[in-house]
């Protein structure tokens, strides 16, 4: 309690499943009105981190506070304070998409005539109030996401759990997503972000950890981990099938670094146009070339040696 | 690779979906063996014996020990109760949940063999069960002579006169199977119960003698009875096949037009 | 009210947050939509009450009540049927709906998510039931009242003896389906409740019986179940009741407890 301004305070994290070690003993500390991210590919422990920080999911070993409070002792009345959207939407398919958020709001002891006006509020924010009285099932995906995220606000959180938020959804439905996550985060509510995207993370996020293998790998701002750890730009070089490993030998003295995937070339350098017209005078004949700004995902490759998703 | 090409003939369409309907019983049996084995046999020992120690043979068991009154109308109940189970939920989730209907009928097979195969696949369900009760039943002395085993295809037939009309109705809901739910409880049930089941239906009120007529578990009751302890004139038995079969035709039909419009072809 | 004092009391840290209203509200909402299920549930019992009693009326003779009086076999079934349907439905909910919401329609998890704890979804859900069963007991001894079946005041408290019989059933039923593993082991509840239903005495007394077979159907609960609602609906009271009610209240305190734990295990790994 030392610190009111951490919301969240980690340390040595571990969750085991059997004799399977989800997460290997994790620090971390999240802080009032800041979003904070878990960047990670599928099966790094995110979820598992999560479930944990919510209190649906009893730690194996290590110090976990949330809000200042012990999960394993005070569970309900951490809850009571917290905002939880899970990686898969468990909506009721029972109800209607009002009583969804009105249901919900009674498990938190809201009054009814609190939840039907939050409810109102919600459906609004959501931009869900055309719907409000049709069943949930043939809701898209994205209005889907969208009411999850209403229904997670209305006991109107401290802090927001979203794990996994835009998964499984087409750019439109995300770039409306992300901008009402950003309005949350304007209105000064603390955000906890899962994410195997790093375009997501870069735009939500001001602070992350990198997570693989149940570790954490780096933390710290997009900007300063892709500083710290890639160079500032890429050149991307596709080849004819089978020609692609001969002409990594051309290349290797030209940049900081070059790695090899299954269908491209990415060689990390300051001046990726200089470096593509170097390799154009040696000889290198590449179906197509891309110069681009160094990404969350270089980061990942640089420190793994493998890609966020697959 | 080069596509087949093959477009295959009716018969062996309608085997492969069979094939494929058996692949996923051959894993599953187990939950199948408790409702349409296990019960039956319970349900003639309970009532049969145990109720039955109450009831003196008379004219309302005609003249019979109320076990082997009672055998063959288990049988056509048995019947009914596993062609309704075969062709509700699996046949809505065939549409609904693992959509392999969707996938079957992308293939060469079209949709009236697919609805030929589902309906193949309950009679063959519901004729295995029909015979494996009457096997075992018999041991116990429920069953007094061989014409028990024509009773068999009877109760088969009365099942699917029911059973067709509940494909029908799967191929229409679209629901969680609710609709199974309340035709289970307000039609199975009571059909099971005023249909002659149990004692004959000139034991009841005569206003309630015409619904028991309309149902197809009292024509089966009214052959498999015959067929075991005779009494029956041929005209008679050949009306209650009739509409039996009448039965069978309309609600194959309107499945028919139910899978086609489903399935929007 | 002093239960919630207990309960907190008993149940494990963070398990019970005192709001299991909130999940009994939310099945009255969805089940708003679906009266014709509930409808169901009072037919069904007096569908066998009429086929049973008024068709095997003219077969079979009087049966002996619980003290030994002659009873019709309409007024000797009835309250067999009761029992046998406070079961049936208490069974019902606490299994097949329990396992869909647990493993398909993941309703449990979105509501541990907030301050609620297993312990509010198990009371939740189990009062709900019991207050379907409730509706169902009060519709059926009417009927009963109604053609003459019943002939004694004690009759009054065969209402509140549903209620703890399907309580029981409840219980043991939410334990039982949190060791589900698939649709395909419903077969099992299935093969418990069906001969419970045939042989615990609802259709004919236990004296049909051979000796030892009378002494493992005295073990079932369904049959005290019956014993109880048959001494009330005939007046037929004897101090045996008691032990009759203390099976039941078994019943509720282990299978309650166990599907506590159990459900806090699946739901909070």
């Amino acid at each position: 309690m030392s610190d009111d301004a951490v919301l969240v305070q980690a340390d040595g994290l571990v969750k085991r499943f059997g004799d399977f070690e989800a997460v290997r003993g994790i620090d971390v500390k999240v802080r009032r009105g800041e979003a904070f991210g878990f960047l990670g590919p599928n099966g790094a422990g995110k979820s598992s981190t999560m479930r944990m920080i919510a209190c649906t999911s009893p730690r194996t070993a290590g110090e976990l506070r949330v809000l200042g409070m012990d999960p394993d002792r005070q569970g309900p009345r951490i809850r009571a304070r917290l905002g939880v959207v899970p990686q898969q939407d468990n909506l009721d398919n029972e109800l209607t998409v009002r009583q969804n958020l009105q249901v919900y709001g009674r498990y938190f002891g809201l009054s009814r005539a609190q939840v039907r006006d939050r409810a109102t509020e919600l459906l609004r924010f959501a931009q869900l109030t055309d719907r409000a009285d049709d069943q949930v099932d043939p809701l898209s995906g994205g209005m889907k996401r969208r009411l999850t995220i209403a229904r997670s606000l209305v006991n109107e959180p401290e802090l927001l759990l979203l794990d996994e938020p835009t998964t499984g959804l087409d750019p439109q439905a995300r770039h409306l997503l992300w901008d009402r996550l950003f309005r949350l985060k304007q209105s000064g509510v603390t955000l906890i972000v899962t994410t195997h995207y790093m375009d997501e993370a870069e735009q939500l996020c001001d602070r992350l950890v990198v997570m693989d293998g149940g570790r954490i790998v780096a933390e710290g701002s997009p900007a300063g981990l892709i500083a710290e750890h890639s160079s500032r730009e890429v050149l991307e070089l596709r080849f004819p099938i089978d020609q692609q490993q001969a002409n990594v030998p051309l290349l290797h003295d030209l940049a900081e670094r070059v790695e090899v995937l299954p269908d491209r070339l990415l060689i990390y350098t300051d001046d990726g146009e200089s470096v593509l017209a170097q390799a154009s005078r040696r000889g290198v004949r590449p179906t197509s070339s891309l110069v681009r700004r160094s990404t969350l995902e270089d980061v990942f490759l640089r420190l793994t040696g493998r890609t966020l998703v697959d | 690779m080069a596509a087949t090409g093959r477009t295959v003939h009716p018969v062996a369409a309608i085997g492969f979906v069979l094939e494929g309907l058996w692949t996923w019983y051959r894993r599953n049996w187990r939950s199948t063996a408790v409702s349409s084995f296990l019960t039956p046999l319970m349900f003639l020992t309970a009532m049969g014996f145990g109720l039955g120690s109450q009831i003196r043979p008379g004219p309302a068991t005609d003249n019979l020990p109320y076990v082997v009154y009672l055998a063959p109308a288990v049988l056509v109940g048995l019947a009914v109760q596993v062609s309704t189970g075969e062709s509700s939920f699996p046949v809505l989730g065939s549409f609904k949940w693992d959509q392999r209907y969707y996938a079957i009928t992308a293939t060469p097979v079209t949709v009236d063999q697919l609805l030929a195969a589902q309906v193949v696949w309950v009679a063959l369900r519901v004729f295995v069960s029909g015979l494996a009760y009457v096997l075992v039943a018999a041991l116990f002395g429920a069953f007094v002579n061989a014409g028990a085993l024509l009773a068999v295809p009877i109760s088969m037939l009365a099942g699917l006169a029911f059973g067709t009309w509940v494909v029908a109705l799967a191929a229409t809901v679209n629901d969680e199977g609710n609709a199974f739910g309340n035709a289970f409880r307000f039609v199975v049930v009571p059909m099971t119960l005023f249909a002659g089941t149990y004692y004959p239906i000139s034991q009841l009120p005569a206003w309630s003698r015409p619904l028991a007529w309309v149902t197809p578990l009292w024509h089966g009751n009214e052959l498999a009875r015959a067929a075991e302890f005779g009494g029956m004139s041929l005209l008679t038995a050949a009306g209650h096949v009739a509409y039996l079969l009448v039965l069978v035709a309309g609600g194959v039909l309107t499945a028919r037009w139910r899978f086609h419009v489903r399935l929007k072809v | 009210m002093t239960t919630h004092g207990l309960v907190l009391r008993i149940v494990p840290v963070g398990s019970y947050a005192g709001r299991a209203r909130a999940v009994v509200e939310r099945s009255a909402l969805v089940n708003r939509r679906n009266w014709l299920l509930v409808v169901s549930g009072v037919v069904e019992p007096l569908f066998y009450l009429f086929a049973l009693g008024i068709g095997f009326g003219g077969i079979i003779g009087n049966l002996t009540a619980p003290d030994g009086h002659p009873i019709s076999y309409a007024a000797y079934v009835a309250p067999g049927l009761l029992a046998a349907s406070a079961m049936n439905g208490a069974v019902h909910d606490s299994t097949f709906n329990v396992f869909m919401k647990l493993k398909y329609a993941r309703v449990y998890d979105a509501m541990l998510a907030t301050p609620l704890g297993p312990m509010d979804v198990a009371l939740g859900e189990i009062s709900w039931s019991l207050l379907r069963g409730g509706i169902y007991a009060a519709g059926f001894l009417a009927v009963m009242g109604a053609l003459g079946l019943i002939t004694s005041p004690w009759a009054l408290l065969a209402l509140p003896a549903a209620l703890l019989v399907a309580f029981g059933f409840a219980s043991v039923g939410m334990a039982a389906a949190t060791l589900l593993r698939s649709w395909q082991d419903f077969d099992l509840i299935l093969l418990v409740v069906m001969p419970m239903f045939l042989f615990s005495t609802t259709f004919f007394p236990i004296t049909v019986y051979p000796a030892a077979i009378r002494v493992a159907v005295e073990c079932l609960p369904l049959y005290h179940g019956i014993e109880l609602m048959r001494q009330l609906t005939s007046g037929a009271v004897g101090w045996s009741a008691l032990g009759h009610v203390a099976y039941f209240a078994a019943m509720v305190a282990v299978g309650g407890w166990f599907a506590t734990r159990r459900l806090g295990k699946l739901l909070l790994t």
